[in-house]
């Protein structure tokens, strides 16, 4: 066949995709990076001016949108803590051979399903009314209460939450890795007399490292990202102190309409996730066990 | 492990994960109860099982509408991504130039690009494009299913690239040799061997299309328009404390996902383990 038809064909493959995520992706990431550059209300009618990197400056100084990053940051670390550890933990239940593991592994996946913000409603009647029913009924007020009236405490409602969603996921790929751990493996360190603690530390945990990667992956840039549940949640409440990345730039483009400023935090948002997820990704692949 | 430690193991198990699922059961008992019972104790069943507030939720959320629209904008996209995915990663594999090379790059870097970092100036580009050229793609379904596919492509092309490196390229030839097109050797011969691939993709994008609410929130202006997350949060927005007609139009929400999960769950578990992996 000729090279001409070759090109013809290659064209008429990959142009269609290629055209659409042009137009979605590559062309918005493009101009999204002049736009952090100018000042803007969002009115079409209304100029356009070229401040510089005005908005990189005054985005320093934007103490509500450090407060975002903070929260984020620390939302993050929380998140990624208890999502692995509950995955980790259900997997090795549900890895157990049990009747009811194929059962509960159907549960305990379910809530990732739901989507976010439907999943934040539904918590949002928990720590409101349920809990505060049950601080009416036991007189524990100190642990039930309103948690999304107390900033510290909505934080941690947003864990609960993200937990709640997460956990299964990981559960999925963690089972994926110790299926895959040879049960001969196993069997002789049981021989050898390793008991059960011996066996998770010295042959589990770090056969199990590429699924960490994947995981720890997964839950940072999900953590990191997160938008629905805050929105359905917390709405970043109460006085803003659950206000995360995303929606602190969510807000400053259409709440505020600034569209200029907005722009440059998503920039600056982007610029930390990218640096974030590649850190971690060269860092755990350096770490894992060769079978 | 002793047999009686086994059983209370069992029973263990049992109880994580009724416990893990007690938030549904919440949802579930208070989407039954009047105002009066829902707040007398939020925990307890209902005395009596009346449908009367999922009527209403369905009423007030348009659900059937919200309903239908979900499924259209979601079906469409994905089979749009299936297929010109494959397509796009079948040119990628075999066809080795620099051109391929960089385009392959270019779709795996921005998988790093957070959606937020988007937003904005796609709504400026889709709103000159609906100006300058008159194609309507704001406040349409087939503008957003526009953006799905956009969205969705680098992440299937990348699953796909992967999948197919591993498929032997005899076959094609042989089919070639025979007179065979490029169209009839990929559609004949390439694509039924990624079925696997295909289904990793296609619940992977179901999943995150059917839950996202951002972008249909930022495209989406009519009420008929609107899918079942958009739908929900306006209803959520008009009725937040009527919470046990709130209970109600979440449960319906649900209640697709859920049936959706008990017929595919295999496939779905497969999927995201395959997917995850990559």
């Amino acid at each position: 066949m000729s090279k001409k038809k070759d090109k013809a064909w290659f064209a008429l493959f990959t142009v269609p995709l290629l055209f659409v995520f042009t137009t979605v992706v590559i062309i918005p990431f493009i101009i999204g990076i002049v736009y952090s550059f100018v000042k803007w209300d969002g009115i079409p009618a209304n100029p356009k001016v070229f401040v510089g990197f005005n908005n990189y400056v005054q985005l320093f100084q934007d103490d509500r949108f450090l407060a975002s990053a903070w929260n984020t940051v620390e939302f993050t670390v929380i998140a990624l803590i208890a999502v692995n550890l509950l995955g980790l933990i259900l997997s090795l239940f549900v890895t157990s051979k049990l009747k009811v593991s194929n059962a509960a592994r159907t549960m305990f996946f379910m809530p990732n399903l739901i989507g976010g913000l439907i999943l934040g409603y539904i918590w949002q009647f928990i720590f409101t009314d349920a809990l505060s029913y049950i601080g009416d009924k036991t007189g524990l007020h100190s642990i039930f209460f309103n948690w999304l009236l107390n900033p510290q405490a909505a934080l941690m409602a947003m864990v609960i939450v993200f937990t709640w969603q997460m956990a299964g996921y990981t559960m999925i790929i963690y089972i994926a890795g110790i299926q895959g751990i040879p049960d001969e493996m196993m069997e002789a360190a049981k021989v050898d007399g390793a008991n059960l603690w011996h066996r998770l530390t010295k042959i589990v945990f770090p056969l199990l490292m590429p699924s960490f990667t994947i995981c720890l992956f997964l839950t940072l840039s999900g953590a990191f990202k997160i938008f629905d549940v805050n929105l359905s949640l917390t709405k970043g409440g109460p006085n803003n102190a659950t206000e995360m990345f995303a929606m602190n730039i969510y807000n400053e483009i259409f709440g505020y309409s600034h569209y200029g400023l907005g722009q440059a935090k998503a920039i600056v948002f982007f610029l930390v996730v990218a640096a974030i997820t590649l850190t971690q990704v060269i860092i755990t692949k350096k770490r894992e066990v060769q079978m | 492990m002793k047999r009686s430690g086994k059983i209370l193991f069992e029973i263990l198990l049992v109880i994580v994960a009724l416990a893990f699922l007690s938030p549904v059961y919440i949802m579930l008992v208070n989407s039954f109860k009047n105002r009066a019972e829902l707040y007398e104790n939020a925990l307890a069943l209902p005395s009596s099982f009346s449908f009367k507030y999922y009527s209403q939720a369905m009423d007030k959320m348009n659900f059937l509408t919200a309903f239908g629209n979900s499924l259209f904008v979601t079906i469409t996209s994905v089979v749009i991504v299936v297929l010109l995915a494959s397509m796009t990663a079948w040119m990628l594999v075999r066809t080795d130039n620099k051109l391929s090379k960089f385009i392959f790059l270019t779709l795996v870097a921005t998988m790093l690009i957070p959606f937020q970092t988007l937003m904005m100036p796609l709504m400026q580009v889709m709103d000159w494009i609906r100006h300058n050229l008159h194609i309507p793609m704001l406040n349409t379904h087939g503008g957003l299913i526009y953006m799905n596919v956009g969205f969705h492509a680098s992440m299937a092309v990348f699953l796909y690239h992967g999948f197919m490196k591993s498929i032997p390229i005899a076959l094609e030839e042989a089919a070639t040799l025979d007179g065979c097109s490029k169209f009839g050797v990929f559609w004949r011969i390439v694509f039924p061997m990624l079925t696997t691939i295909t289904i990793t993709i296609a619940i992977l994008d179901v999943i995150a299309m059917w839950n996202d609410y951002l972008l249909p929130s930022l495209t989406l202006a009519d009420k008929g328009l609107r899918t079942i997350p958009l739908s929900t949060f306006y209803f959520f927005g008009q009725f937040t404390i009527v919470w046990n007609l709130a209970m109600a139009g979440l449960t319906l929400t649900i209640i697709p996902v859920v049936i959706f999960y008990l017929f595919s769950q295999k496939y779905i578990i497969k999927g995201i383990a395959a997917g995850a992996v990559k």
